[in-house]
């Protein structure tokens, strides 16, 4: 039923490609931070629309298909939700035309991806692979979204359209070099691409239809949209052009060589797959009209029996309960409609025809005969990775549908029917796009716009006549069957090489990076929170010492030392005494009694000082607070053990010149707030309306119980609070007695 | 008397900082309270020193009463000063509590005590 939505989609979607094919746009425009050029927006072009239809007409067929397979497994409301989240965070990513909205998008399939490669969370292996499918991923988009921000600096706007209409400001700019290095990161872990690849294998953790539809047919494919959109841009640059071209023979060489020896049906697809996504981003950075025709036309054709062969492969476990092909045989007589379909997938894979794959292979190779540098290399490694494909098509197939008679626990049957509809909807329209091809030609002919404008799109057509392109086919063919009459010897040599020579474990070595990691942390937190309340307190003082230095403007010595020692000079005098004696009475104090009874002696030194320059209210308050926290204290004091000296005299000095610096920079900022200022004091508010707002002599009682009433509210509430807490305290070691 | 004054708060808010980084939790306590009387007194130096002058306004007058002290300094000092005493007093209960809990007035000893 879920189907309903992406299928209604499609149908819009289809509906708009005459409006797209002239040249019309469709535009939606959401305001989101405009202050930083960032907006809510999307855009109907050419490409948008062939991914757009990608995403919802597969993803129609996949629901189809998951809404019979997910019948055995639990809770699968989330999964569905999280298969509609990614729908939708595809269909975003592939039509949005803000740099900020694409990347928003681009995460959602990320995280829906993770979600969903996880979905048997309670399998190891199956965390695993979400939890590496993620930090890839998503660090690749984290470069992507640093890449895409240093692009659009120079435009101070996100719009992708404003660097597609003028690349030079982005071109010119000195962050190009970087820019691009790290939108490239973003495509390559998002597509896969060596050194990236090898969360896809992992991703096969997922249940079938995520497979089929997030690893083969649409997220994948994300990088490839990206790169495609980009290539505009781009297209005369050599770092662009070279980086692609590597590292696209490179994935596409090393995904079709480590598919060879794979017992796994979902293995062997995901490398394939890998092989595929390195041919795309291969024929996009040749940049030719050839190879981007190739490009798409090899995409769609991916899509489907790629899609197609993911979903058999889940309706073979789903059966036999393996897909391991040494447990795999004889199938054809079970499930003879099954086998029709998935071997109409692998011709459709392994390039011959009638199927629409066969015109993707005859345009690569045209592609790279044409390509403009290394094509000889290019064709060789191409002409073999077809090869390899072509043989995995072929152990595919004779492995599971004949081969060995195996012992099945229960008799293998045909799949449901709800389980075939989707794969055999998309054979067929590879087998039909194969003989008309140019019912497609509008479609990609606009998409090809998009990418490289000003070229026209190669026409498509199954038959080219007899020329070095079909004898290369033919050829890629022959070399497939002969390796596959040699498959035991050729396996056998294959996982020699693999697991003595080509053996990078990158995953494990991830892991392992991983592992390393989080121990640094554990260790770098140890340092930080090394739990000794001294030493945190110590870093905030002489951290905040050295800040306030930072702030405080140039002191200049200007002060009065008139040290008079006449009337009112005389008892500051004395306070200042009592204090400072005071003070190094409770420093050195032996018996905590003496500290305490110290302290209070401060304090009255310090009600002196408020009394001398007119704290009147203070001074009474400051009286009686200091007894009662003198007599509080002795009360406590009484209870606690003697005075001990914990420190030795080393921390007892560095302590004593912290304390000193500190209280150094705290007497030169009381000498600078201590200046005259011209600024108008609130208290003038004050002090003009006491009386006769508020009716009340003593100025500073009328603000606190006029004024500021609710400040002194909260302040008896502090009281009050405090109140319980200590008769909490006290009463908690009542109970606790009476207990016991 | 500025200079005096100052000197006077940098002094109680090194006693009360190099208090802070006592071990013993009594001495803690009584580096709190060092360093509201430091923060006070910084508070009532920024008003201006007014020789005995308090913060009274005529009856008579409206508005001229220029020469009085500030008294928004004092009025915050007075909020600090109770506020302070709340926190003097429950954290003298709290070591008070925290000593028959754990038998110690070390706080590196409650430290070693979390970690194990």
């Amino acid at each position: 039923m879920l189907g309903i939505v992406p299928a209604s989609l499609f149908f819009v979607f289809l509906s708009k490609i005459p409006a797209v094919g002239r040249g019309d746009a469709f535009k939606e425009v959401y305001p989101w931070l405009s202050d930083l050029g960032i907006g809510f927006s999307f855009n109907l072009d050419g490409l948008s629309m062939f991914f757009a239809l990608l995403v919802t007409g597969v993803g129609a067929l996949i629901m189809i298909y998951a809404g019979y397979y997910m019948r055995s497994y639990q809770k699968t409301n989330r999964f569905f939700g999280y298969l509609v989240f990614f729908m939708a965070g595809m269909l975003g990513l592939v039509t949005a035309s803000d740099w900020i909205t694409l990347f928003m998008f681009w995460e959602f399939t990320s995280i829906s991806s993770f979600m969903l490669i996880g979905f048997k969370h309670e399998k190891t292996a199956a965390r695993e692979a979400a939890l590496q499918a993620l930090l890839i991923t998503g660090g690749g988009g984290l470069a992507l979204l640093a890449g895409l921000i240093m692009m659009s600096l120079p435009y101070h706007s996100f719009s992708i359209e404003a660097v597609i209409n003028d690349p030079q400001p982005f071109l010119q700019s000195s962050l190009f070099v970087p820019a691009t290095i790290l939108i490239l990161i973003g495509a390559f872990t998002k597509s896969a691409i060596f050194p990236f690849h090898f969360w896809l294998p992992g991703a096969m953790q997922a249940p079938s239809p995520v497979s089929a539809f997030l690893h083969s047919a649409t997220m994948v494919k994300a990088g490839i949209y990206l790169l495609a959109r980009l290539h505009p841009v781009m297209e005369s640059q050599e770092l662009w052009i070279y980086t692609l071209s590597v590292f696209g023979v490179v994935t596409m060489f090393v995904g079709a060589w480590f598919a060879l020896a794979q017992q796994d049906l979902k293995k062997i697809l995901a490398y394939t797959t890998v092989s595929a996504l390195g041919t795309m981003v291969l024929l996009i950075g040749t940049s030719t009209a050839y190879s981007v025709t190739a490009a798409l036309v090899f995409l769609l054709v991916h899509a489907f029996y790629k899609a197609t062969l993911f979903m058999m492969a889940g309706n073979i476990e789903k059966i036999t309960g393996t897909r391991d092909m040494n447990q795999l045989g004889q199938l054809n007589r079970f499930m003879p409609v099954a086998t029709v379909i998935s071997l109409l997938a692998l011709l459709s894979m392994s390039g011959i025809p009638p199927m629409i794959g066969f015109i993707g292979k005859e345009l690569m190779y045209e592609a790279k005969l044409n390509a403009p540098a290394a094509g000889n290399f290019i064709l060789l490694t191409g002409f073999l990775a077809n090869a390899f494909t072509v043989f995995v098509s072929l152990r595919f197939a004779y492995g599971v549908f004949w081969g060995k008679k195996q012992d099945f626990k229960k008799q293998p049957h045909e799949p449901d029917v709800s389980l075939l509809v989707g794969p055999a909807v998309l054979v067929f329209i590879s087998l039909l796009l194969g003989i008309f091809p140019n019912q497609i030609a509008g479609l990609l002919g606009s998409a090809f716009q998009s990418v490289l404008p000003g070229e026209t799109l190669i026409k498509l057509k199954l038959w080219h006549g007899f020329n070095e392109i079909l004898l290369l086919s033919f050829l890629t063919v022959l070399l497939g069957v002969v390796m596959f009459v040699y498959r035991k010897a050729i396996i056998r040599i294959v996982c020699y090489l693999n697991s003595n020579y080509f053996n990078l474990k990158l995953s494990q070595r991830f892991f392992t990076g991983i592992d390393v990691f989080l121990n640094l942390t554990k260790k770098k937190t140890a340092v930080v929170q090394h739990g000794y309340h001294r030493f945190y307190l110590m870093t905030i003082f002489i951290a905040a010492a050295l800040l306030l230095i930072l702030t405080m403007p140039a002191v200049d010595f200007q002060f009065d030392f008139d040290l008079k020692f006449d009337g009112l000079s005389f008892f500051v005098m004395l306070a200042a005494i009592m204090i400072i004696a005071g003070s190094i009475a409770v420093i050195v104090a032996q018996s905590r009694l003496v500290a305490l009874i110290a302290t209070g002696f401060v304090g009255i030194g310090i009600t002196i000082v408020f009394v001398l320059y007119s704290g009147v209210d203070l001074a009474i308050t400051m009286v009686m607070v200091e007894t009662l926290t003198v007599v509080l204290g002795a009360m406590v004091v009484y209870h606690l053990p003697k005075y001990l000296n914990y420190s030795g005299v080393g921390s007892r000095i560095r302590d004593g010149i912290v304390a000193v610096f500190f209280g150094f920079v705290m007497g030169f900022l009381a000498l600078q707030t201590s200046k005259p200022t011209t600024l108008t004091k609130i208290s003038d508010y004050f002090v003009e309306n006491s009386y006769t707002k508020a009716f009340g002599e003593n100025i500073v009682n009328v603000i606190l119980v006029d004024f500021r009433a609710l400040d002194t509210l909260g302040e008896i509430v502090v009281l009050a609070l405090a109140a319980i807490g200590i008769v909490s305290l006290l009463k908690l070691n009542a109970q606790k007695k009476s207990s016991r | 008397m500025s200079l005096l004054m100052a000197i006077l708060i940098g002094f109680l808010y090194a006693v009360s900082i190099y208090l802070l980084l006592r071990r013993s939790i009594v001495k803690l306590v009584i580096g709190i309270l060092f360093l509201s009387y430091a923060t006070n007194l910084m508070l009532f130096f920024t008003g201006g020193l007014t020789e005995t002058s308090p913060a009274f306004t005529d009856i008579a007058s409206t508005s001229e009463v220029v020469t009085a002290s500030d008294p928004l300094p004092q009025a915050l000092i007075l909020t600090a000063l109770v506020i302070g005493f709340g926190v003097a007093a429950f954290s003298m209960v709290l070591i008070y509590r925290f000593y028959k809990e754990s038998g110690t007035v070390d706080l590196d000893e409650l430290s070693e005590i979390e970690k194990s």
